[in-house]
């Protein structure tokens, strides 16, 4: 009994002094490099790291993953409170309202200019603002047709549209040989609409952002042909609830092209039954009629991005090198499936050997991003309201066109002000 | 001057409501004369001081009409709906003859101890268009489907539904405790005077639950006003909008886009309407003579 008191209290002062006994100076030299990653990526990340740290003994990464859902909400948090990592992922369209927050260390000089003139200029223009590179684009993103090239086949149709006006058609030969709505588009996904705007060469905003350009004819186009695409009956109204599982409706064929990116290569390749395997096909959006194909489309993805506050920004620097090399890129692309963003990482993987990611190739060529202002989600969501409204017979197109400038004109009114005042 | 010892014992209790309640209301009340947003955060000299300015734009805002006639929707349809299944399933219980009362009890009060997103889950399941029970019942009928959650026209009423099956357990309880608070010597005598089991209910069930109606329909009221979970889990406020409520609203204008000083206007506007609604009740309970 009393042998095991001793003992007890042993165990208690071992513990108490024990932490004081752990080397200190060893602790001094590692730095430790918080590092938020989103969602798979943040799962996938992680296998990178070894390597990582063969090339930098003396740095320590502490990979947290957060949701994609939350991510937005809990980075601005972190920044107000003054805990935002040293490094991070950011969507390419939060870019501008970090660096309106100065949350952003510029990152000019971490990739040499011929590694930067590797990566596809389109993506890159998205993270350059004010003159500054603020994210280092991690992958890329863009939306293209996916669609059922056997269904399509049989409907007479010879190849995946390249047109507008062919576009219509093939939906229309889909349509009546399944007389379900062949064509997904949902309104929470605002890339679409936005990417045949882009098409038109549509500004979106005029003004270096100060005002809506969205009555204005390129865009007036593209929204009419969104609308076209409702109102013809080859895409229906909440038709993303009605379908429940999409890649259900696709094996089935009851849904038989949509408008989506690069996530979905491997999500088809995983849930198309196996007789399927060959039978969906990936192509560039089709183009307004009388432009070249392929046209342009937007451009999205997630880039990385250094904490201006960070105590470490050398090291942070050097995780973004790392991440940024071809063979990582690579390595990162087979794991996730998210294409990479230097053009020598796709030649290193063979990449375009497979058609369906030759189409992301090309339309990558041609990709473009939205007005950098920080109000761009919520002028986007305020696009997309319209554009539900109108496909509901809620509102007429004029209207709508009307309403939206009027209203993005109200939102940018800060803008406006804090460029009047000379501090965008 | 000597503090009252009373004060000592309430000032614990006084200082947390102080720092943890009527200090953010302060701070909400200066946030919402102020532009407060994105721009501010990284800059504080972007704050501009605007007075009433929030005010105006809260009722120049495309979606605040919408989402305020979705809000009245929601009480004026769901508030009655909730309040009269909670007081018929009191009075179900409450009779001698119903069998296994606790058993009831306890069942028609599970819902408002389950978590809402759980039961988001199970009724969104219930309401789906092509799968869904509800659909399956009414095609028995000869109804054609309906699209519950995805058509504007049904979404609210879906949600109505919903929200009265989850919230009426909680009200009933507080019915059956004024039922059995009523003596039976009134009905007794009320017996005697051969009064029906309906006159027995419109002279001395009803006059006596009075308060319990009053204190049922203000809470209910106030609650449903400030809707927000049940849209939130359920549809995000769509379709159209036919779902948005002035709390989820300020809930995309605060969080969302972090236009601080727009929600914490929309805040106090919101709070406005409940006090005018809960005033409005009080006058006309006190007119009606309780």
């Amino acid at each position: 009994m009393n042998s095991n008191l001793r003992l007890a209290i042993m165990f208690v002062l071992a513990a108490l002094l024990l932490p004081g006994c752990t080397p200190q100076p060893a602790s001094e030299n590692r730095i430790t490099l918080d590092f938020w990653a989103m969602g798979s990526e943040g799962e996938h990340v992680q296998a990178l790291l070894p390597a990582f740290a063969l090339e930098h003994p003396g740095i320590t990464v502490r990979v947290q993953q957060i949701p994609w859902s939350a991510a937005h909400e809990k980075l601005l948090t972190a920044h107000v409170g003054g805990t935002l990592p040293d490094v991070f992922q950011l969507g390419n369209t939060w870019l501008p309202e970090f660096v309106a927050l100065r949350a952003l260390a510029p990152l000019d000089d971490v990739l040499s200019l011929d590694a930067q003139a590797d990566i596809f200029s389109g993506v890159l223009a998205a993270n350059r603002m004010n003159g500054h590179l603020y994210g280092l684009p991690w992958y890329v993103d863009t939306r293209l047709l996916f669609f059922r090239a056997d269904l399509l086949q049989q409907a007479g149709v010879a190849r995946a549209p390249q047109t507008w006006s062919e576009w219509i058609e093939a939906l229309r030969q889909l349509k009546a040989r399944t007389a379900s709505a062949p064509l997904i588009l949902p309104f929470s996904e605002w890339q679409t609409l936005i990417a045949l705007g882009l098409q038109q060469k549509a500004e979106l905003l005029r003004d270096d952002g100060r005002y809506g350009a969205l009555a204005q004819p390129a865009f007036r186009e593209a929204f009419a042909f969104y609308i076209r695409l409702f109102q013809e009956g080859l895409a229906e109204v909440g038709g993303e609830l009605r379908t429940g599982n999409v890649y259900q409706a696709f094996a089935d064929g009851r849904v038989s092209m949509l408008v989506s990116g690069p996530w979905n290569l491997g999500e088809f390749a995983r849930r198309m039954p196996p007789a399927l395997r060959e039978a969906w096909a990936t192509a560039p959006l089709p183009v307004p009629d009388g432009t070249p194909f392929p046209g342009h489309s937007i451009v999205g993805g997630a880039s990385l991005a250094i904490n201006a506050q960070s105590q470490h920004s050398e090291a942070a620097r050097a995780l973004l090198q790392f991440l940024a090399a071809p063979e990582q890129q690579l390595e990162f692309y087979r794991a996730t499936g998210d294409l990479p963003v230097r053009k020598s990482a796709w030649s290193l993987g063979n990449l375009q050997q497979s058609p369906r990611i030759d189409a992301f190739w090309q339309q990558l060529q041609q990709v473009q991003g939205v007005p950098p202002v920080p109000e761009w989600e919520r002028l986007a969501s305020l696009v997309m309201r319209h554009a539900e409204r109108v496909a509901r017979g809620l509102e007429s197109q004029e209207q709508a066109l009307a309403a939206m400038d009027i209203e993005a004109d109200a939102m940018l009114e800060k803008r406006r002000w804090l460029m009047e005042r000379g501090t965008p | 001057m000597k503090l009252p010892a009373a004060f000592w014992f309430l000032a614990p209790a006084l200082g947390l409501i102080a720092v943890f309640f009527l200090l953010p209301i302060a701070a909400a009340l200066l946030l919402s004369l102020t532009d407060f947003d994105i721009y501010a955060i990284g800059d504080p000299s972007a704050l501009r001081w605007i007075g009433l300015d929030n005010y105006r734009q809260v009722f120049e805002h495309p979606l605040f009409w919408t989402a305020l006639g979705n809000t009245f929707y929601f009480v004026i349809l769901g508030g009655p709906l909730s309040v009269g299944l909670s007081l018929g399933a009191a009075l179900l219980l409450n009779a001698r003859l119903t069998c296994c009362r606790t058993l009831f009890r306890t069942i028609y009060f599970l819902p408002v101890v389950s978590t809402l997103v759980a039961v988001a889950v199970v009724w969104r399941a219930l309401y789906s268009p092509d799968t869904g029970l509800l659909n399956q019942l009414l095609t028995v009928f000869g109804i054609s489907p309906i699209d519950w959650l995805g058509d504007p026209n049904f979404a609210m009423p879906a949600i109505i539904l919903m929200a009265a099956w989850k919230n009426f357990g909680f009200n009933m309880i507080i019915f059956i405790a004024g039922l059995q608070a009523i003596p039976d010597r009134l009905y007794e005598a009320a017996r005697l005077d051969g009064a029906g089991s309906f006159a027995q209910f419109r002279y001395i069930t009803l006059p006596q639950l009075a308060p319990t109606f009053l204190f049922v329909a203000l809470m209910t009221m106030i609650g449903y006003l400030q809707l927000f979970a049940e849209p939130y889990v359920m549809t995000q406020g769509g379709p159209a909008n036919a779902t948005l409520s002035l709390v989820m609203l300020m809930y995309q204008e605060g969080f969302r886009w972090w236009n601080m000083g727009f929600a914490a206007a929309l805040a106090f506007v919101l709070f406005v309407i409940i006090l005018a609604g809960t005033l409005l009740q009080l006058r006309l309970q006190k007119k009606s003579g309780v």
